[in-house]
């Protein structure tokens, strides 16, 4: 089946609409290598193909859901009937709806190329012996390192389509590809790990030094790490830390969230929400972003939304009926989990703007600082709502600029809302990742560091 | 599920390169959600997920596909891709008869789920909502989710296993926001067992809805979590995720074999206090992470892994305990047939002890009291670990006085199991989610009051 092949489908779902009905449709169809290698081997090589489809019907203002992992013709005429039924059960909400082509108001997607034929037509053994290399390098780099406790190769090639009975039609598709090694690192002093990634649209964008580097680096550093003891104190978060840390506060921008009295920025439009050095953004626009997409989960076509400028709480994201029920328009911010739930509300390439500076100068600007290289536990200590931020944190101590002793088993807390204002300074080392928002280097002026 | 001539010949087609091992998993899978919030039901939503994932073996390598068809010639591709992957030699490996061993079943299911109408579903929400509410003017938000899922699976293998099961499962959750002078602040609540419909005999929505709405209520006035080590009591159910991160992650076979564990090597070991018995039950009736099998066909059972703080023994999947020349511990699970199995965890708990869960409060002069953990993360090859607690109190003078704030709790697994000082004769479960190498499984832990002489709190307080 073609990408076309696939939006034939789903307007063949979005046409089968009866009077008084709405059919959404949205089909989706993946291929995926995963490579994992261990010891000098490859420990397993998967290579796999997923296509599935979600159905949304709405009648008299109620809306059912169902989804199947299967394009067959007649598990799609299963799933469309579910989702009909389920919609008898769902209370009626005057706000539900699809998008219409008023709600695309002529707007034009972005011209984005998101897919390279390189991630599809490489066979599996160029990605294996990638693979096999970035392990033999992290294990080669450096004495200290004793082992690699994972190292490997991951692609995906997904092509969505969607079609509705108001005639809205779009079609995504991208390609992405990752290599990986985890270092293990000891020299008598006990194991440290390290995480070293690269990322890109095709292969020719991995970098393998980098991995490799990062992996090492990131472990050796950490070598005869302690708890210190608590304290408060300046905190620089490394950019793959603020990537994770902007996509925990990214549910406070949702305008689902806003409506329905769970975002800590709710009602504050306007106000002074972060120091006046924050500026964010959601701009799925940027083809650097690797959450960048042409179409939202709606098929209204995407575009760069401000969040906060100069440190202004400015707006909102929306979708179809987070927007009609606020009384403004979509932000062409639908997002889906798969294909097996409803579009949601959400961001797909948060950006903090980056600074002048570079990080090492930013790192000078302090005598001193806790250099947070990773964390753990962000779901669990830290709470979107309430603003509650508490983790656990490993990095080093930075004294005038100057790595010095690394720490472990530590953990450092604020509110969301204290360290949007403690913000002193983004570094301009903005880092594309994987994921909803992008990375960089950023000094917060104060949190409490706990330890021994 | 597939018919014995049809995995015989699939097995046939994926060992075609040689092999020491192929195996045909095949899952049927429905499920059915509904989520209330804002005042209504918002929708309903349903699932279906079928498909078989073949894997390949050969020597430390496993070749892997999978396939939504089930015909004859999609099966035979799928074999194909995996056997492709895993090539290189190594053949004569012959299928051997396939043949289905009866499996104990841990609990019968009274209601399947997809039995039940639609519309009772459905009203279980409401009544959270009003219950929710009803606690007070100051619960601002109430959001309640109903989500069943029927898991039907067989394991085909070469060396002529087959086996089938049969897993339900039903959960009802019900997050509440309140707000206050001080902001908001939440309360969740999220029972869930591997039964049908029959869970609501014993959950009332409206019990589960109270008590997420008193503990948002409870926390307006939560003061600022302490910062610093301090004792910690676990409430008896809240901690035992305390353990599942600390040393249950670090026993996971794939680990040590990679030597990425703290317990590597550890066997016959002191690795915890005299008090500390830990067990991994996947038998365990009716609890969230029960199995009748496992996903790689092996009958669940009941492993001690650390007997009175001494290691026993790690968990095991099928490849790593073939790689080491024993039995699996029937810990081989995935997320559906899309994955590769590993080690995990199903339902792990700490045995409950002699002393009497209000002496231990009042053993502790400064300390905090755990009433509800919200999950947590691990790094197996240092140890150092951390849980989220979201419903917490400060004990002074061994009276439980003032509720504290969301904090996190970070400490090294090897290090708090020799910490744990007493133990209660009281014990509850705790229904989660596990997240390893990207895939997510239902699990349980469970443990009585106990007391950890010191851990890191991470609050904000002096």
């Amino acid at each position: 089946m073609s990408d076309s092949d696939l939006l034939e489908l789903t307007r063949g779902v979005a046409g089968a609409a009866r009077p008084g009905e709405e059919v959404e449709a949205y089909a989706l169809r993946t291929r995926e290598t995963d490579i994992e290698i261990f010891g000098g081997e490859v420990e397993s090589l998967t290579t796999a193909g997923i296509e599935g489809i979600g159905i949304r019907v709405i009648v008299d203002h109620c809306q059912g859901y169902a989804s199947a992992g299967s394009l067959d013709p007649g598990v799609v005429e299963e799933t469309l009937q579910e989702a009909r039924d389920n919609a008898a059960f769902g209370a009626p909400d005057e706000w539900y709806g699809l998008a219409t082509p008023n709600d695309v108001d002529g707007a034009i997607p972005a011209p984005l190329d998101l897919w390279r034929d390189d991630v599809v037509v490489t066979p599996a053994d160029e990605k294996v012996r990638l693979a096999l290399d970035v392990e033999r390098a992290t294990k080669a780099r450096d004495t200290r390192v004793r082992g690699v406790e994972a190292a490997g190769y991951g692609d995906a090639a997904s092509e969505t389509a969607l079609a509705n009975s108001h005639g809205v039609e779009s079609c995504n598709r991208r390609t992405t590809c990752s290599l990986y090694s985890v270092a293990l690192a000891d020299d008598g002093t006990g194991t440290q790990t390290g995480y070293g990634l690269s990322a890109g649209r095709a292969i020719a964008d991995l970098n393998q030094d980098e991995v490799v580097g990062d992996a090492v680096d990131r472990a050796c550093r950490l070598l005869g790490a302690t708890p210190i003891s608590g304290r408060r104190i300046a905190v620089v978060l490394d950019p793959l830390v603020t990537r994770s840390v902007l996509g925990v506060l990214s549910s406070a921008f949702n305008g689902e969230s806003v409506l329905k009295g769970r975002s800590l920025f709710a009602g504050r439009e306007g106000e002074k929400v972060a120091a006046p050095v924050v500026d964010i953004v959601d701009d799925p626009t940027d083809a650097r972003a690797f959450g960048a997409a042409r179409y939202d989960s709606e098929g209204i076509p995407t575009r760069r939304n401000p969040l906060i400028v100069d440190g202004v709480l400015h707006g909102f994201l929306h979708n179809v009926y987070t927007g009609r029920r606020a009384g403004v328009r979509t932000t062409g911010s639908a997002v889906r989990g798969g294909y097996g739930s409803a579009p949601g509300v959400g961001v797909r390439a948060l950006v903090l703007r980056p600074g002048d500076r570079a990080p090492e100068t930013v790192l000078a600007s302090v005598p001193e600082a806790f250099y947070v290289q990773s964390v753990s536990g962000l779901h669990s200590g830290t709470n979107p709502i309430s603003g509650d931020f508490s983790i656990g944190a490993e990095g080093l101590m930075v004294r005038t600029g100057v790595f010095a002793e690394p720490v472990r088993e530590v953990t450092i807390a604020s509110t969301l809302q204290r360290m949007l204002l403690d913000i002193a300074e983004v570094a301009s080392d903005l880092t594309y990742l994987p994921g909803a928002a992008t990375g960089a280097t950023v000094l917060i002026s104060e949190m409490t560091l706990s330890g021994a | 599920m597939l018919e014995l001539d049809l995995l015989g010949s699939t097995l046939e087609h994926a060992l075609r390169n040689g092999g020491d091992l192929a195996e045909v998993f095949v899952e049927d899978r429905r499920s059915s959600s509904a989520r209330f919030d804002d005042g209504r039901v918002e929708e309903l939503v349903s699932g279906r997920e079928r498909g078989a994932g073949i894997r390949v073996v050969r020597g430390d390598t496993t070749g892997f596909a999978h396939t939504a068809d089930l015909s004859v010639g999609g099966l035979q591709d799928a074999a194909h891709a995996a056997a492709a992957a895993a090539r290189g030699g190594g053949g004569g490996t012959r299928v051997a008869a396939l043949k289905s061993q009866p499996v104990p079943r841990p609990h019968e299911i009274s209601v399947a789920p997809e039995t039940v109408e639609k519309r009772r579903k459905v009203e279980l929400l409401a009544r959270a909502d009003d219950a929710a509410r009803a606690e007070g003017a100051a619960i601002t938000s109430v959001t309640a989710g109903y989500a069943d899922a029927h898991r039907r699976i067989q394991v085909a293998n070469s060396d002529g296993l087959l086996a089938e099961d049969d897993q339900v499962r039903t959960r009802f959750s019900v997050q509440c926001v309140a707000t206050g002078d001080t902001g908001m602040q939440t309360g969740y609540e999220a029972p869930g067992r591997s039964i049908g419909f029959e869970l609501f005999d014993e959950v009332d929505p409206a019990e589960v809805a109270r008590a997420a709405a008193r503990r948002a209520l409870t926390l307006l006035d939560a003061i600022p979590a302490p910062s610093g080590r301090l004792p910690v009591v676990l409430r008896r159910g809240a901690g035992g995720v305390l353990f599942h991160e600390a040393c249950g992650h670090g026993l996971e076979a794939d680990h040590i074999l990679k030597d990425a564990s703290v317990f590597t090597g550890q066997v016959g070991e002191q690795v915890a206090a005299p008090l500390v018995t830990l067990v991994d039950d996947g038998t365990y009736a009716r609890e969230w992470g029960t199995l009748a099998i496992d996903d790689e066909g092996r009958p669940a059972q009941r492993n001690v892994l650390i007997q009175d703080g001494v290691l026993t023994d790690y968990m095991w999947d099928l490849l790593r305990a073939r790689k080491e020349g024993r039995s699996s511990t029937a810990n081989g699970r995935r997320q559906t047939y899309r994955h590769l199995p590993m080690v995990r965890m199903t339902n792990t708990f700490l045995l409950k002890g002699e002393s009497d869960p209000d002496d231990i409060i009042r053993s502790v002069e400064r300390g905090i009291y755990c009433v509800q953990l919200g999950g947590g993360q691990v790094n197996p090859a240092t140890g150092d670990f951390v849980f989220g607690v979201t419903e917490a109190y400060m004990i002074e003078g061994g009276e439980i006085t003032s509720p504290i704030r969301a904090a996190q709790l970070i400490g090294n697994g090897p290090d708090v199991l020799r910490m744990v000082d007493i133990v209660g004769n009281d014990f509850e479960t705790w229904t989660g989610m596990c997240g390893k190498n990207g895939q997510s499984v239902p699990v349980s832990s469970g443990q009585p009051t106990l007391l950890v002489r010191e851990m890191t709190v991470g609050g904000t307080a002096a």
